[in-house]
């Protein structure tokens, strides 16, 4: 038996509205995967230490309040600083198409914008972390 | 043209019959069960003549940025014809923290308006008569703190508190049950809740001081029977609070307000309003003896479900929109906002918002539907629904009853894992074609491009040397010595109203202030549970 993926799902910022990482968290683990959740209101370094802790393969990010261009680049500086950059970082939640763009050029590995189904994101993290 | 199985129950899963007739309403009393309009149990509405005498308050919820900007705003729709104003504040106005705090870079300004200190409120509401226009306020933590800064203000401009109308949100409890805006623990959270319901009986009687709001719960994923059934429940938690306080019922029932989510399914919508005036006329004055029928009446807001907007195809937003505030109207709501077709992506463009105003008015003056009073009751299947929605909510109120009240069900996470469970079910339902949801999993074409508000990104930087400036040139012994009076207090058993006015009056700043009340209650963390 393969090792199964295991994945962080983090709320990052001031944002409560946590309806979408909890679903996500959920699809997740009937996926098959190992799934810790973080609960609200982390920061950057809470994430990151986090994911080194629970040696996770895969970061997913929730964040809907639009202060994703100051939180999503600190995490991954500090997953480069950590030497971590072979966790995929996963965001999702409102991400306009132009921060999308940007944030996937500077290192994130997939960006999940209203809409996306379940499945998507399921394949997705399976055919990244493979 | 394939039919599913889902598509006969409603959206919160609530199996529909093939047909509705005299037989599944045997034994039905209209006039134990409806009652006139303007009458006990008040299932057909709160007045008599209902949108004849008078039209819903159309009330755009709207803040972004700094208070500048969204004072233009403010301005803006009030000239468009809008009948009274809503603030929405930014994540760490919520949270209780300046524009410089740490948790604040990327949010300030975002999600609502930063509001730091009274020179912010001064500036929100220049050139706007509060003792004329009336203010919805959504806060909830430092909902006190905010509220005194209103009250500064009104005293400013001369209007007399006593004539002051408006809503404070300020309910505590669907912030752990669902929104998750909380600072403080539960039980000092409610003491300051009840020291508003308090001060508001006694200096403010025309101010609403808590909305009771199903509104969050909805969007976290609830069923519409969770929304009503837990919202209710809030209420009574208030009363019980209240009353502990030594009021008397009918010295401040009257003026807790609510608010509902107007989501997708219009019958069950209707129902869902119908059944929460008859349920909370019952409470009032069977479980607490209220003797005025101002303390019966169920007077509700309503905003159509942010939820339910898709990302793609955003123009069927405003389709979706004028559906939900149709329920909301023949539902009875005493005041609306009606989303934009933009908001799946971001705050709304002045274009947008005034698209959402004006679905309004056209309900309002063009489709008939204000002429007279509960115009679907009698309805087999609204009927019908609203029994059943009645009879479940009753049930799960029991339920938290024999729990021992909301806060111990909050404590052992009952209505989060409730609605958890129902929004991913909800969510399985989408996913699986078991429900539809249009331009999103059926009937997808291309998505045309709309234009987006944009926050400017010197909003943070902006609010910060403002705070940092007015620290600089206020008195700062007066500012510690009403934040040390504040601390007295809260240790205290008094009431916190008196000395958060002197704060904001001292020009403390919210994050000042709330960090006093922080030093003194604590802060919450919340058990997660997935």
């Amino acid at each position: 038996m393969p090792q199964p993926i295991r994945v962080l799902v983090a709320k990052p910022g001031l944002d409560g509205h946590d309806r979408g990482a909890k679903v996500i968290a959920r699809a997740l683990r009937d996926a098959g995967m190992e799934v810790i959740y973080t609960g609200l209101r982390q920061t950057p370094e809470m994430i990151v230490n986090a994911a080194l802790q629970e040696d996770v393969q895969v970061i997913g990010l929730s964040i809907l309040s639009g202060a994703h261009n100051a939180i999503v680049p600190r995490v991954l500086e500090l997953l480069r600083e950590k030497d971590m950059s072979d966790v995929k970082l996963v965001v999702g939640g409102i991400i306009p198409d132009e921060d999308a763009e940007n944030l996937k050029r500077d290192g994130v590995a997939a960006v999940f914008q209203p809409g996306a189904s379940l499945d998507s994101i399921v394949t997705f993290i399976r055919t990244a972390v493979a | 043209m394939k039919t599913t199985e889902r598509q006969h129950t409603t959206t919160s899963g609530v199996p529909v019959d093939p047909l509705y007739g005299p037989e599944q309403l045997a034994g039905f009393d209209p006039s134990r069960e409806l009652g006139p309009p303007g009458e006990f149990p008040y299932t057909r509405g709160i007045h008599r003549d209902m949108y004849r005498g008078r039209l819903w308050t159309m009330r755009q919820f709207s803040g972004f940025a700094t208070p500048e900007e969204t004072n233009r705003r403010y301005h803006y729709l009030l000239e468009q014809g809008q009948t009274g104003l809503s603030v929405a504040f930014d994540l760490p106005t919520l949270m209780g923290y300046d524009p410089d705090h740490p948790m604040s870079p990327g949010e300030v300004g975002k999600c609502g308006v930063s509001i730091a200190s009274l020179e912010d409120m001064e500036i929100l509401f220049r050139g706007i008569p509060l003792g004329e226009v009336t203010v919805s306020m959504t806060i909830n933590s430092p909902a006190s703190v905010l509220w005194a800064m209103y009250l500064a203000v009104a005293e400013q401009q001369g209007a007399d508190w006593t004539r002051l109308s408006g809503t404070l949100q300020n309910d505590i409890l669907k912030e752990y049950i669902a929104q998750k805006e909380f600072i403080f623990p539960p039980r000092p959270s409610m003491r300051l809740v009840t020291d508003t319901i308090e001060f508001g009986a006694k200096r403010t009687p025309r101010f609403n001081p808590v909305s009771i709001s199903g509104y969050h719960i909805r969007e976290a994923g609830s069923t519409a029977v969770q929304e009503l059934a837990f919202t209710l429940r809030d209420g009574i938690e208030y009363v019980d609070w209240a009353l502990e306080r030594g009021l008397e019922v009918d010295e401040f029932a009257p003026r807790l307000s609510f608010f509902f989510n107007a989501h997708n399914d219009f019958f069950e919508e209707i129902a869902k309003y119908r059944a929460a005036r008859k349920i909370w006329a019952s409470v009032m004055r069977e479980r607490y003896g209220a003797r005025s029928e101002r303390s019966w009446k169920l007077r509700f807001h309503a905003q159509t479900a942010g939820c339910s907007l898709t990302w793609q195809q955003p123009y069927n937003n405003v389709v979706r929109t004028a559906v939900q505030a149709l329920a909301a109207v023949l539902g009875g709501a005493q005041s609306l906002h009606t989303n934009s077709l933009d908001e799946a992506y971001a705050l709304p463009s002045e274009h947008a918002v005034t698209i959402a105003l004006r679905t309004q008015q056209v309900l309002a003056y063009e489709s008939g539907v204000a002429n007279t009073p509960d115009p679907l009751g009698g309805s087999y299947f609204l009927e019908k629904l609203t029994l059943d929605t009645e009879a479940a909510a009753n049930d799960y109120i029991r339920r938290i009853d024999g729990m021992g009240g909301m806060i111990a069900a909050i404590e052992t996470g009952f209505p989060q894992t409730e609605i958890a469970a129902a929004s991913y079910r909800y969510q399985r339902e989408i996913e699986d074609g078991e429900r539809t949801i249009v331009g999103v999993n059926r009937f997808q074409s291309g998505d045309e491009p709309i234009e987006l508000l944009q926050i400017d990104e010197t909003t943070g930087r902006r609010q910060e040397e403002k705070v940092a400036a007015l620290r600089a040139r206020r008195n700062n012994a007066e500012a510690q010595r009403t934040l040390d009076a504040l601390k007295g207090a809260a240790e205290g058993a008094e009431n916190t109203m008196p000395y958060i006015l002197d704060a904001v009056r001292a020009y403390a700043t919210l994050g000042e202030i709330c960090e006093a009340l922080r030093a003194v209650f604590g802060s919450y963390q919340e058990t997660t549970r997935l």
